[in-house]
């Protein structure tokens, strides 16, 4: 489903990418962890081409994201994308923000938008607060909208930055538990996370990243519990003494 | 004759301001033309520069910097005057009203310009970055996004500044426009008297507190609550 082969990235003089190769499989869920600036956020941010890649490529769902004429606008519908800070429109409800792209990119009337939009509400529980604003939201739900307005678009691929990073540890469940119903049916997902219980349960590889390369990958009793280098034992040590 | 019958006499000549009035009301239909043509023109163009600036096309961008910093530093009547006693040899001849116009209005598009410009820049990056990855174009990410919040940002600021430029239509006088202040001297020429400039200010007064008011109101309004 994702191909992404030999990918650098530079900011200034900073070698944020290394040559990471990442692949994964149609309904697989992997997750991307490692110390911050260890370039795992900037690694999916290259998946739907927010960042550009110095070098390397990119195939999703057979589209080449880095080929000149390939339209990422379109390219991007079928790749969804949550971010640590939510980013809803805080001048729209929560269903003008699930609506705006099914408007303006699906092509979708305003009634048959509203629908889709209401359903992909209710998919991520918050259908009755259709008509709040962002500020009218708790973080988890704001991120659930963020989810909603995501999944709306039915897209191939998801990818989470750090998703329950900016919750408040009460909130997070929620976050999660529309998370584990995305997986249970059949999304593909790429997620940037600590969430070491939830990696545990839900996902099928777990990869380890440190100074813009990918160290270790594997499943994640492998890498949680028997890491095989040492830079991964020495963050899984940090994390788990948490 | 007292002191303060001289000061009446000279100032709230009851004689001079009812021979004079009709002349300072047409007076204020002109000011209030100049002030909506200028406040129309300059704030659309203004907004139009921003959206051209947000478009990142980068020699254009500096020209445009260029320009809008020369019409932030030079002071109105100057632009007013180059206008009106320049352009002739360029083979124009605008009139008073029209380089009043056109040099206000060109004042507000470049205040307008940077105030748009601030408000586009202060919305946060995930913003963008949220719009353009559902597929949103930037345009599109630019208009339903960006724009609305920050135009909500951009009122009380454009408010105060179009205000203040919008009162220099008074500087029109210097070009015989004949606004408020126009028809207040001729009048006081005419009649050697200087009660008119009294009628004046009493007339931008009326004009300009309903205004000024409104603004206040609509400082508070719009201002940024979370």
């Amino acid at each position: 489903m994702i191909e992404a082969i030999g990918l650098h990235k530079h900011f200034g003089a900073l070698h944020v990418l290394k040559g990471v190769d990442l692949r994964v499989a149609d309904r697989e869920l992997v997750f991307v962890i490692g110390p911050s600036g260890s370039g795992k956020s900037t690694l999916l941010r290259c998946l739907n081409r927010l960042e550009t890649p110095d070098a390397g490529s990119i195939v999703v769902d057979g589209i080449d994201l880095m080929h000149r004429r390939t339209d990422l606008n379109a390219a991007r519908r079928r790749i969804g994308m949550v971010f640590q800070g939510f980013n809803l429109y805080p001048h729209m409800t929560a269903l003008g923000n699930v609506t705006l792209a099914l408007r303006k990119v699906a092509g979708k009337g305003r009634a048959e938008a509203e629908a889709l939009g209401l359903a992909a509400l209710e998919r991520v529980g918050l259908r009755d607060r259709a008509g709040h604003t962002p500020g009218q939201l708790s973080g988890g739900q704001q991120q659930r909208v963020a989810i909603a307005r995501a999944i709306a678009l039915e897209p191939r691929v998801m990818l989470f930055d750090e998703p329950t990073s900016a919750l408040d540890p009460e909130l997070v469940g929620s976050v999660l538990a529309v998370m584990r119903e995305l997986r249970e049916d059949g999304m593909t997902m790429v997620v940037v996370s600590h969430e070491m219980g939830f990696a545990r349960a839900a996902a099928d590889r777990v990869v380890f990243m440190d100074h813009g390369q990918i160290v270790e990958q594997g499943p994640p009793a492998a890498i949680f519990e028997a890491p095989q280098e040492a830079r991964t034992q020495a963050f899984i040590g940090q994390i788990q003494r948490h | 004759m007292t002191g303060w019958e001289r000061f009446l006499d000279t100032f709230f000549n009851a004689k001079v301001m009812a021979k004079y009035w009709p002349d300072i009301l047409h007076g204020m239909w002109v000011t209030i033309e100049l002030a909506m043509l200028v406040v129309v023109t300059g704030i659309a163009s203004g907004l139009a520069l921003a959206l051209l600036r947000a478009a990142g096309i980068r020699p254009l961008n500096w020209l445009m910097i260029f320009v809008v910093d020369a019409l932030r530093a030079l002071p109105p009547l100057v632009i007013i005057v180059l206008i009106y006693f320049g352009l002739p040899s360029a083979g124009l001849t605008p009139s008073g009203f029209v380089s009043t116009w056109a040099a206000l209005a060109l004042v507000l598009m470049a205040f307008s310009e940077e105030i748009f410009w601030a408000g586009i820049t202060a919305v946060p990056r995930g913003q963008w970055e949220a719009a353009r990855s559902t597929g949103l174009s930037y345009a599109q990410a630019l208009f339903h996004v960006v724009l609305p919040q920050a135009l909500r940002l951009t009122i009380p600021p454009l408010t105060s500044r179009t205000i203040a430029i919008t009162k220099g239509t008074a500087l029109g006088s210097v070009v015989a426009v004949s606004e408020i202040l126009g028809q207040a001297s001729s009048a006081v020429s005419n009649s050697y008297n200087p009660s008119p400039l009294i009628l004046g200010a009493a007339a931008y007064l009326v004009l300009f507190i309903p205004v000024v008011v409104a603004g206040r109101w609509v400082e508070t309004r719009f201002a940024w609550k979370k």
